[in-house]
């Protein structure tokens, strides 16, 4: 008989606990009080770069029935029955109680009016954001967030976000307490008042007062916070309202033993709501392993939750942060190593046993990079090297039993073992099979560090005849100024070439603004979309695709294609691109089709290169109601700007004119979506086989700005991806990640952004139509002829036939009438 | 034997392609150390007839021709397809006279 397994909660660790059980012999049903899908609540103030909450779900489970909306408001132990607040009655064989926590909120006077929020739900972020919309402040918002820990930092990123310059209150005397001690968290403040926040520690808001549109706060020290929002973010407390008449622990939350079972064998919490024998956790990680341990329970196992390791390693409003073991040296005896370099902006702390020999634990600020060596080392021999001045951590081996990925428990020796029986050759299969990296991504390093230490060699060769990585030969050809393939070759390569090192190389000299692409020394590395400036289709015709700057065209321009179309006999179909496709062109039409597009005023659309292909727009505010900015009008400059351009892969953009997103710019390499104030950009999405959607860079910035942006952006990708990846797969592969994206090409950070916009007024200048340089060359003319002893004799393998009123391709190899 | 053209129009590694009396094709191609190969134009994998147009290279210092539609690499020298041992393509004689290149 099928047995019910009820779960009363639909956050992280209940969602978490449904996918360990699927594919098991359980019916489950799970209650959800918020209407919405579970969503990644760690990621909670990423919510405000877009308000998508699509952006924050969780991945759909099957074979769960997962009420939305649905809250448990009784449960019968005796029936062993959950009543929901519709009135639904659904009986249990198992009930697992993942209830999570509520925010807590001190008893200051004031705290409930309006313009006071909690920080835990996309809700709450919702009517933080009403609020500060409301509010008629003149230039920049001021907003208090009450609480210095990690939640509270989080919530102040968030109010940054929004354009809320946000007072951070602390009652103890430094941020983060309860994980960094006072020289790390000296230096944590330093770095995040550089950040528009203002740090108030040791002191907190004794009264909250409404005054017109405005909360004036009183802090205990005197001070008068005059502000447009209040955010508590002070801790949480286990959410134990639903009264089961189940003990409780002493700080709250349903009590259980280590196999996460309450005093009732058929009643189970896991999770922030559970207290097991004892002990609360406000962690995601302890979370997950408690959702193990039931479902291995569930499934007749005998699993226990072994405590918690309570280290953390984020990144708050930019800055690492780590904390590990006994970070605030409690040990009897302990003794503290500590490193505070003040100019680099970074602090470690090794706590060690009084006899030095073993590491206890420690606090990293800005820069964490040691941390995943360090932790598992907690509780073992302290290598001596490490106490030494200079000692790097990031060298240290690491014991087989360390947990390298402590959002999902996965060991050294787990993926070592993945690596060395073959299964997991990089780092996406080691995600695959052993899940490792792929909660908050922080081991990722680690894992390529253990691929290489195990001997797989990641070979960045481009192909047999180059041994360096596509970015490493853009070095060489920019630094050498190489410019022919053969010197190339002979210099920093072996044997003659491939059909991967020849484009490859070819886009790389065309990037650097060599001259025409069928130049004499350059065309025969091509690849025959690049040698006939056209796309090879099956039956070895060739498409042909102006460019449409923007979408935007004349009715007159518009005849001309018609006409062209209807005079070549070519097969016409309109892109997802905004322009028009022509098809079934012969090499010897090419030629005369375009010399007629050419004269009209067209040019090359480079549809077949890898480069530049459209600016896709919505109307903007020249027709739309709705439109805040002329999108029509910044994707034609944007097109015109990068037309030609030659990139890795080739390259996808968008404006739209309002939020309502109407060019779908977020699937695209670079996006431009209009703000009340300017443009947002997004880069690094994609469609295509891995569609992913791209991630904001930076928002509310002008026109000029934006360019800039942009230039930076596209020149940085050309110079550094590798061979055919797509902006989205090198932003995935980025050391760093969006956030070292944003340092390089927003804040400098490797004082190249002036190289990169020179190389881009380079490309602009240097801009020269393709189709009318092949156009007013016979030498380049004379290559598009079928037969080199028949010139104009047509290929008598390419026939049509009608379909839909137009000609298509005759399939190869199969006999058919032709028409 | 055909006529394809004058030695002088070929271009180091790269191909043209001629038509024979019996309205079959070959695709022609000069390598960089001077020597001369011609093989059916039509790609075996694809029908189409455009293997001329393939990138020519080595591999593993073996001279090819990789198809433009599917990327199979084929040896100048004997038609055989490296991607799929099953499959070769036709070799045709070629020789230049008096600066002129002829097939079979």
């Amino acid at each position: 008989m099928t047995r019910t397994l009820v779960v009363i909660g639909n956050g992280m660790v209940g969602h978490r606990l449904v996918d360990a059980l699927s594919g098991s012999s359980w019916r489950i049903v799970v209650f959800g009080e918020e209407s919405r899908p579970a969503y990644d609540r760690v990621a909670l103030s990423s919510y405000v770069d877009t308000w998508s909450s699509a952006d924050l779900e969780l991945a759909p489970l099957s074979g769960a029935e997962i009420r939305l909306g649905e809250k448990a408001v009784s449960v019968d132990r005796e029936r062993r029955i959950v009543v929901g607040a519709s009135g639904v009655e659904v009986s249990y064989d198992a009930l697992v109680l993942a209830t999570g926590s509520v925010p807590f909120v001190p008893p200051v006077p004031g705290r409930d009016l309006p313009g006071c929020h909690v920080y835990r739900t996309i809700d709450d972020l919702d009517g933080i954001r009403a609020t500060v919309e409301a509010a008629d402040r003149p230039g920049r918002h001021s907003g208090m967030v009450l609480g210095g820990g990690l939640l509270g930092l989080e919530a102040a990123n968030a109010l940054r976000g929004m354009g809320v310059s946000p007072h951070v209150v602390e009652l103890a005397p430094r941020l983060m307490p309860i994980q960094v001690d006072d020289g790390g968290a000296g230096l944590l403040k330093r770095l995040v008042e550089k950040l528009d926040l203002t740090v108030h520690t040791g002191t907190s808001a004794s009264s909250i007062e409404r005054d017109g549109s405005r909360l004036i706060a009183k802090l205990a020290n005197g001070l008068e916070l005059d502000l447009d929002v209040v955010v508590f973010s002070a801790g949480i407390r286990p959410r134990t309202d639903l009264d089961l008449g189940l003990e409780l622990g002493p700080r709250g939350g349903y009590l259980v033993d280590a196999a996460c079972r309450t005093s009732d064998p058929h009643v189970y919490a896991i999770g922030e709501c559970a207290s097991v024998e004892g002990m609360t956790y406000g962690l995601v990680a302890p979370g997950y392993a408690m959702a193990e341990v039931v479902a291995d329970q569930l499934n007749g196992g005998t699993k226990v939750f072994p405590g918690a390791d309570l280290s953390t390693k984020l990144k708050l409003l930019g800055v690492d942060v780590a904390s590990f073991g006994d970070a605030h040296a409690q040990t009897e005896g302990a003794l503290e190593v500590v490193v505070n370099n003040a100019v680099a902006g970074t602090y470690s702390k090794l706590v060690v046993s009084d006899d030095a020999k073993t590491l206890l634990g420690g606090v990293l600020v800005g820069d964490a990079s040691a941390y995943p060596s360090l932790r598992p080392l907690v509780g073992k021999e302290v290598p001596a090297a490490l106490l030494q001045p200079g000692g790097n951590a990031a060298d240290l081996e690491m014991p087989a039993d360390a947990q390298v990925c402590s959002c999902h428990a996965v060991t050294k020796q787990t993926i070592t073992d993945a690596i060395q029986s073959g299964v997991a050759c990089d780092v996406a299969e080691l995600k695959a099979c052993t899940k490792a990296g792929t909660g908050c991504g922080s081991c990722v390093p680690m894992l390529k560090k253990l691929l290489t230490d195990c001997g797989v060699e990641q070979s960045k060769a481009l192909c047999e005849h180059f041994t360096y990585s596509r970015a490493e030969l853009f070095e060489i050809v920019r630094a050498t100024r190489i410019t022919t393939f053969t010197a190339l070759i002979e210099k920093h390569g072996s044997g003659r070439g491939c059909d991967i090192c020849k484009p490859a190389v070819a886009s790389i000299l065309a990037s650097l603004n060599n001259g025409h692409i069928l130049g004499e020394t350059q065309v025969s590395l091509q690849d025959t979309n690049d040698k006939f400036l056209a796309n090879l289709q099956r039956n070895g015709t060739y498409s042909v695709v102006p460019r449409i700057p923007g979408g935007e065209i004349t009715p007159e321009k518009l005849i001309v294609i018609g006409e062209v179309a209807r005079d070549f006999g070519l097969y016409t179909k309109i892109t997802g691109g905004q322009r028009i496709d022509l098809f079934g062109a012969t090499v010897d039409q090419l030629p005369e089709i375009w010399r007629r597009l050419v004269d009209a005023g067209f040019e090359s659309g480079h549809a077949y290169g890898k480069a530049l292909r459209t600016v896709k727009s919505c109307v903007g505010t020249t027709w739309c109601r709705y439109g805040v900015q002329d999108s029509v009008g910044l994707a034609i400059e944007l097109e015109l700007r990068y037309r030609g351009l030659r990139s890795p892969h080739k390259l996808k953009s968008a404006v739209s004119g309002c939020a309502r997103e109407c060019a779908e710019a977020r699937g695209k390499d670079f996006g431009v979506i209009a703000t009340e104030n300017g443009w947002n950009l997004y880069v690094a999405g994609n469609g295509g086989f891995t569609p992913r959607h791209a991630d904001l860079l930076v928002s509310d910035v002008d026109t000029e700005t934006l360019i800039k942006i942009i230039d930076r952006f596209l020149m940085f990708y050309i110079r550094t991806a590798d061979r055919l990846q797509r902006t989205s797969a090198w932003l995935e592969g980025l050391d760093g990640g969006l956030e070292h994206l944003r340092e390089v090409v927003v804040d400098d950070k490797l004082g190249i952004c002036d190289e990169l916009e020179a190389a881009m007024a380079s490309h602009v200048s240097d801009y020269a139509d393709e189709w009318r340089g092949v156009l007013e060359d016979p030498e380049k003319l004379a290559r598009f002829t079928s037969f080199v002893n028949a010139p104009g004799t047509p290929d008598p393998t390419i026939t049509f036939r009608a379909e839909r009123g137009q000609r298509v391709p005759v399939q190869l190899g199969i006999p058919e009438v032709v028409r | 034997m055909t006529v394809v053209c004058d030695f002088e129009v070929l271009r180091p590694e790269q191909g043209v392609a001629a038509l024979l009396p019996d309205g079959s094709q070959v695709a022609v191609f000069l390598t960089a150390d001077g020597s001369l190969h011609a093989l059916d134009n039509i790609d075996p994998f694809s029908g189409a007839a455009v293997l001329s147009r393939g990138i020519v290279g080595d591999r593993g210092g073996v001279p090819v021709v990789v198809s433009p539609v599917y990327k199979q690499a084929f040896e100048l020298a004997t038609g055989k397809c490296l991607d799929e041992p099953s499959v070769s393509i036709a070799v045709h004689q070629v020789r230049v006279r008096d600066g002129v290149v002829e097939v079979t």
